[in-house]
């Protein structure tokens, strides 16, 4: 039996921004987790992430993030990814206001 | 205060041109991030949890207005209106788009600023006590030794890769306002038997995952040895430092391991070898620097004003009561701006507040401002007369809060709102005790009290030496806080001790409430502090008012 794979997302800080990006399915880069393609396999998902860091023009720091399927589209399963999304809870900066 | 020379100015502006070029040729990729990460430190540019941050020395912590209005423009041409004061006596800029840091840097370079060694395994900004030039206890001003050691330090090319990062406090005071017992190298000004000013050289402190006190190296080292010597120092760590576990790299742990003795052996010879090349030229370049931070000229006028103010205003007489220190200038006092209000996140000011806090140190504060590693800005040299306008005008700006060194003076580092390293969130803890306090009205009951607050190991908030320190850590991914009581970072440094198991988010501040109103209790009178109830009972009262429930069930 396989052994259990953690569903994943890549993610990433945006270059000239240095803003948190996601991966999606046709290959840019949201801003919005809930764009992200989800990869509940472990082979692909490590060639999604090889094909993420590949986009050195756009992104740096690329990596695999533990997240969910939800109605809405992939969500964060660790705080800390999930403050990502959003942006610090100490203003209304970030995410929580720009998106 | 010292100036930038035309060659500062030089080689700060060719730094800035030589960043500019590696940010260009990141953005066109002709870099990859692993060829620009190690240049972008360099030059103090992280990129953090949800953008880049932007790091600035504050040498010793001493701006003057100009620098401290251009940090304010700074923060409003390319960030968003508000900066973040360090325990390293630094700004940080937490919202940088990476194509505009070069400008950045070259607005810093046209006040004489910098980010150069902020970062990276080298030799970091020099700091200083806060009160330096000022304080009735001084010996002497550190200052001219701290931008000694900045001038040595900055680009020095045996230093630039050591095994880790470097950390310089210098104090001239008999008391340590500069916490030189944790930095891999503590100066303090000392006199010997011959009433000789020197210093007596600490090594091997540290906080993060191993916290140390510093040792004694030398209990006194005469002024003029001190760049041989402290060169022979780095120099010894840099071949004995380990490069083998980024843990294990500190010179705390190179102290440790080494033994003090042997640290001694081979500083001493290394100093002997070296002490020859510095024909003196170092010493002259201190007294220019010393004749560049000659003290302000105070002057003789009454105080009438200040007591009446002090009778009729009982907000502004709280406000003089906590927030303003000895000076060493009869008719003058030391302005403690808190930048902790209640609720407010510690450390930030916005620009508004900074461009205040720079007209008040232009009218009533001989054009000086300083950085405390406290997080908050002072005003070092201010006439009594002066002080209900200046109370005035920083209450208009949000920035009376008068809680220096009380229960809501909180250090807190970024974070998990900001930092990459961190793993559970300090600030909105720091603010939510903060304005527990402030809603309880008993912080000027419970008196001095430092709270201190790291969202990770690293320990950036200096929770080891907080009289309550609390540690952020992820437990099955959730916030988790540990606290540890009787750190003290002052002359007596000590390392806090663990309490026990730690506290949930939603517990912490409880906890907290708890511990502080539990000492209330337990205290002897009202002048005995925290530290001192500590250090007096010992941990078991404090944990059993922790613990209540397994207490309880321990004694079933």
């Amino acid at each position: 039996m396989p052994r259990h794979f953690t569903p994943k997302v890549v993610t990433a800080n945006a270059l000239l921004e240095g803003d948190a990006v996601w991966l999606t399915e046709d290959n840019t880069w949201t801003r919005d987790i809930r764009e992200a393609e989800l990869l509940t396999d472990e082979a692909h998902a490590d060639l999604r992430l090889l094909e993420g860091q590949a986009q050195v023009h756009m992104i740096a720091g690329a990596y695999l993030a533990d997240a969910k399927a939800t109605t809405d589209g992939p969500a964060p399963t660790h705080f800390r990814e999930a403050f990502r999304t959003r942006g610090p809870s100490n203003y209304a900066h970030g995410k929580q206001v720009d998106l | 205060m010292y100036t930038y020379t035309d060659f500062d100015e030089n080689f700060v502006r060719t730094r800035v041109a030589q960043f500019r070029g590696q940010v260009a040729r990141r953005i066109d990729g002709s870099l990859t991030e692993d060829e620009f990460k190690p240049l972008r430190l360099m030059n103090g540019l992280y990129l953090q949890l949800h953008a880049y941050m932007l790091r600035v020395a504050v040498p010793y912590g001493t701006l003057n207005p100009a620098q401290m209005r251009q940090l304010a423009y700074i923060a409003d041409r390319w960030d968003k209106g508000y900066g973040h004061f360090t325990t390293r006596q630094n700004i940080q800029y937490n919202w940088p788009k990476l194509g505009d840091v070069p400008d950045m840097l070259d607005a810093l370079a046209d006040v004489g600023m910098h980010a150069i060694q902020t970062s990276g395994n080298t030799i970091r900004n020099v700091t200083a006590d806060h009160f330096a030039g000022a304080a009735a206890d001084e010996i002497e001003d550190p200052r001219a030794i701290a931008e000694l050691l900045r001038q040595w330090s900055t680009d020095h090319p045996e230093f630039q890769f050591l095994p880790r990062k470097f950390k310089i406090a210098v104090t001239g005071a008999a008391h340590d306002r500069a916490v030189t017992k944790a930095h891999d190298i503590g100066l303090r000004m000392v006199r010997n038997d011959a009433g000789e000013p020197g210093f007596e050289v600490i090594v091997g402190g540290g906080l993060g995952r191993t916290p140390m006190v510093g040792k004694v190296l030398r209990d006194f080292l005469p002024k003029a040895d001190l760049l041989p010597y402290c060169e022979a120092i780095v120099s010894v760590y840099n071949l004995l430092g380990r490069r083998d576990n980024k843990y294990k790299a500190r010179i705390k742990i190179t102290v440790h391991e080494n033994g003090l003795d042997k640290m001694q052996e081979l500083v001493e010879a290394r100093f002997e070898d070296i002490r020859a090349g510095f024909t003196g030229h170092d010493q002259a370049l201190l007294a220019e620097i010393e004749a560049a931070f000659a003290p302000p000229a105070c002057v003789t006028k009454s105080t009438d004003g200040y007591e009446a103010a002090r009778l009729a205003n009982p907000a502004f007489r709280s406000w003089s009561d906590t927030n303003l220190s000895a000076h060493r200038a009869e008719g003058y006092a030391i302005v403690s701006i808190s930048i902790k209000k209640h609720g407010a996140t510690p450390g930030d000011a916005t620009s508004d507040q900074m461009r205040v806090m720079a007209d008040l140190a232009e009218r009533y504060g001989h054009g000086e401002l300083r950085i405390s590693h406290e997080q908050n800005v002072i005003l070092p040299h201010v006439h009594q007369s002066d002080l209900p306008a200046v109370y005035a005008a920083l209450r208009e700006a949000d920035l009376a809060t008068a809680n220096i060194g009380l229960a809501s003076d909180i250090i807190a580092c970024p974070g998990m709102d900001y930092c990459a390293l961190a793993t559970a969130r300090s600030i909105p803890i720091a603010q939510e005790i903060a304005t527990r306090f402030d809603e309880l009205k008993i912080e000027h009951e419970i008196g001095q009290l430092k709270i201190k607050i790291s969202g990770c190991i690293n320990a950036c908030g200096h929770h080891h030496v907080g009289h309550i320190g609390i540690l952020g850590l992820d437990r099955a991914g959730v916030e988790n806080y540990q606290i540890t009581l009787g750190g003290d970072g002052t002359e007596t440094t000590t390392i806090g001790e663990r309490a026990g198991p730690g506290f949930s988010a939603d517990e912490i501040v409880p906890a907290i409430e708890r511990l502080v109103t539990g000492y209330l209790s337990l205290r002897q009178d009202a002048d005995e502090t925290f530290l001192q109830a500590y250090r007096r009972l010992g941990m078991e009262p404090f944990k059993a008012i922790l613990y209540p429930r397994e207490d309880k069930a321990n004694a079933a």
